[in-house]
């Protein structure tokens, strides 16, 4: 039988993933366990660390350094935020947001966190849960992610112990209600000698529930994409001008959530006209109908003036189009926040000029405390009201991410300082 | 402890939405049709109508190479009807597989698109690239004729079908990868990349590369290459072909690589896993003349691309990555 026969590649499902904690709680080393677990580990990557392992007096190969980094970052002793790593199985293909975790940590979390389906946060066994856990619980549920694994690892370190495991799920437990998460699974496991990763070992007995390779093969995301709300920003508009298409003018987009049908009426926002679907075109022909997260290219009924920047919703459920809203901001740049300064605010596919008028507080992401703030320094968190020059379609982040997230960029540098996820309007 | 912020105040559905279409049968629908490669596929589009709409002068760079093949049909996907809103470009190193270069034309001939060549056999006679040898690899000095051919059109985005499984360099470059003036990356100085909201903008002079296919492996590549039954050169088949053993690689024989002492010339079946620079790309052993064999072949080999095929990238641990600071793709 061949490797095609019992892999199934068509309906394959994407998982994106992001590991968070420190090289101390065997991040490298569980990501170096179900790469190399899953058989996903090619021959000249394996020949070139067990090289490099043997090089530097180790018995055994160190799977940890599969995740080691560049030249720059060993020279400098700095890391780059996010390295991205693949691996497939029978059933899904993965992809992990691999992101360090020393200090920037918030930065490179929400950052990696911003695609994910799924969060694995990492507790040493012997330490339980530290502060540094309960960050991470926080920043997953800011970013909304949907499925959380709470790993306890180094099992083997506390002789396999039912009860270390039990009082690390329970403090967890009782922490993550205060964040309204749902959908958290606690595996306890051994990355170093690979219990509980891909394989079950037989260490850990007293545990029923999954292995961490099986929940990633079956968690199911078919849920994570809001399909409720159509959403679909203009990119780009297609007129050919050719001789047979001279009339031809198409709405090129993604639908971000939703689905749309031929013959649904729409909505153009900012500017409130109305149509209807006249065709939905495909490079493979045109359909009748095309759900998130399809790219797609629209036509309407009526001659309207739609341009990039807009965005085309269902007449009912639209978003709350406005020039003011809050949003919860995490700062990326060096360069701190300097509210007398005007920013560009990019949301979905339009850009425009921006004020933060306001900071409201910062979260202390340690105690998740209120602070009063002037400023929001990189890795900061905090909740501030913001004007910008022509109006947005926002909805919540927490009801969609792709139109209640928005980047702010620096005018002068054109670096990208902020990433900003919209709150709920006030009554 | 205070730890609720309005963020997670939850919030109910709109009571008055109402659809033909139960969501329920509209989820089955998805389930039955949007794959990973459907996901990978959408995700590149949108990439590809960012640049064409935020980037003043963009170029899809394409070399005949299964990854610009996949460009392509993903570029036609973007924006038939119309017509590509940029030119393709090709940095011809002068060390082709002819039938790559034959192929090359054909397609472009066929998508009715515009292609610029530029090509370093000219950089070298304007004394811009140095060679110490005729045969040697030429992969390194595309920069310069790169770098010359942004100068000179003054393209301010090039579209490359570079993936991030390729090398670890790769891994941690962003998906609009911004340049200096030089042409340079500068791995610790990377803009943040969040959800897909991608930051265009660059002053005068600078620029960024776009790898819409970042997120793609070897074998999502073939796949695609498969479903979309897009033709790609026949070196990519098995096929035999005289060869010289070299380290731990094949390398195949030409007029640029000729046997030295105590090396002799085999004649193998083969076929290519990339389709470089002819000095330096090397064919694996393979009995696959089809690309559901190749597929096969790619799900279970246990060799990375790179690690195969490119002797350059063995040089050292770091060469990809110091490459590409230089200005290389």
């Amino acid at each position: 039988m061949s490797a095609i026969d019992n892999i199934s590649f068509d309906h394959t499902e994407l998982l994106r993933f992001i590991t968070a904690g420190s090289v101390d709680d065997g991040k490298s080393t569980l990501i170096g366990r179900l790469l190399h677990d899953s058989k996903s580990i090619f021959e000249d990557q394996l020949s070139a660390i067990t090289h490099t392992s043997h090089r530097r007096g180790m018995e055994s190969v160190d799977l940890s350094l599969l995740t080691d980094g560049l030249q720059a970052e060993r020279e400098q002793g700095i890391t780059i935020d996010v390295a991205y790593r693949y691996f497939a199985t029978p059933k899904r293909k993965f992809i992990i947001a691999d992101t360090p975790g020393h200090e920037q940590y918030t930065r490179n979390m929400v950052t990696g966190a911003s695609t994910a389906n799924l969060a694995i946060i990492l507790i040493d066994a012997r330490k339980g849960l530290l502060t540094q856990s309960r960050r991470h619980a926080y920043l997953a549920s800011l970013v909304g992610i949907p499925h959380l694994v709470v790993a306890v690892n180094k099992m083997d370190l506390v002789n396999y112990s039912r009860d270390v495991f039990e009082r690390i799920c329970k403090d967890f437990s009782t922490f993550a209600k205060g964040l309204k998460l749902n959908n958290i699974a606690y595996i306890p496991m051994s990355a170093l000698n690979g219990d509980m990763v891909v394989e079950r070992g037989d260490k850990l007995d007293w545990y029923e529930g999954m292995t961490l390779m099986d929940l990633l093969e079956s968690v199911p995301i078919d849920h994570d994409i809001n399909l409720e709300d159509f959403r679909f920003p203009v990119q780009w508009v297609c007129r050919p001008q050719t001789e047979e298409l001279h009339d031809f003018r198409g709405y090129m987009g993604r639908i971000e959530s939703g689905f749309i049908s031929i013959g649904d009426a729409v909505k153009v926002l900012p500017s409130g006209l109305t149509s209807r679907i006249k065709e939905i075109v495909t490079y493979d022909g045109v359909v009748d109908d095309a759900v998130a997260p399809q790219s797609v290219t629209l036509t309407i009924e009526d001659h309207l003036d739609i341009s990039r920047g807009d965005m085309l919703v269902k007449p009912v459920g639209v978003p709350v189009v406005t020039n003011e809203f809050d949003a919860m901001l995490c700062w990326l740049s060096e360069q701190s926040l300097d509210p007398r300064r005007k920013y560009l605010v990019k949301h979905t596919t339009r850009t425009v000029k921006a004020l933060i008028s306001r900071i409201d507080y910062r979260v202390d992401v340690n105690t998740l405390n209120h602070e009063a703030a002037d400023t929001l320094k990189m890795n900061d968190i905090g909740r501030v009201s913001l004007k910008v020059h022509q109006p947005l379609a926002c909805d919540p982040y927490q009801r969609n991410h792709a139109t209640g997230s928005f980047i702010v960029i620096d005018e002068v540098n054109n670096n990208t300082v902020a990433a900003g996820m919209i709150c709920p309007a006030k009554d | 402890m205070e730890i609720l912020n309005e963020m997670e105040e939850s919030v109910s559905p709109d009571p008055g939405f109402v659809t033909k279409t139960e969501p329920v049968a509209i989820k089955r629908r998805i389930a039955r049709h949007l794959g990973h490669l459907d996901a990978l596929e959408s995700e590149a589009i949108h990439i590809m109508r960012e640049v064409a709409a935020e980037c003043a002068n963009p170029a899809l760079l394409f070399s005949g190479g299964k990854d610009s093949i996949v460009m392509l049909r993903l570029a036609e996907k973007a924006f038939r009807p119309g017509r590509f809103p940029f030119p393709l470009l090709h940095v011809d190193t002068g060390h082709n597989f002819p039938e790559v270069i034959e192929f090359r034309d054909r397609r472009v001939k066929q998508l009715g698109e515009r292609l610029i060549v530029r090509s370093m056999e000219d950089s070298i006679r304007q004394g811009r690239v140095v060679l110490r040898s005729e045969n040697q690899s030429r992969n390194p000095f595309q920069s310069v004729t790169l770098l010359d051919a942004i100068a000179e059109f003054c393209f301010d985005a090039c579209i490359g079908g570079a993936r991030r499984d390729e090398e670890k360099a790769r891994a941690k470059e962003r998906i609009f990868s911004f340049r200096d003036e030089f042409g340079q990356w500068d791995p610790k100085n990377q803009r943040p990349e969040l959800w897909d909201i991608y930051n265009t903008r660059v002053h005068p002079g600078e620029n960024i590369r776009v790898f819409p296919i970042s997120n793609w492996t070897e074998l999502d590549v073939w796949e695609y290459i498969a479903r979309e039954e897009l033709e790609v050169p026949h070196i990519y088949f098995a096929h035999t072909r005289d060869v010289i053993r070299r380290g731990t690689g094949l390398l195949p024989l030409s007029h640029l690589v000729q046997p030295v002492e105590g090396e002799k010339v085999e004649n193998l079946m083969v076929r290519f896993r990339t389709v470089g620079d002819m000095s330096c790309t090397c064919p694996v052993e393979s009995s696959a003349v089809n690309v559901g064999e190749i597929i096969t072949e790619t799900a279970i080999t246990r060799i990375t691309e790179r690690g195969a095929t490119r002797m350059d990238d063995q040089t050292s641990d770091a060469s990809m990555e110091r490459r590409k600071k230089e200005g290389y793709f």
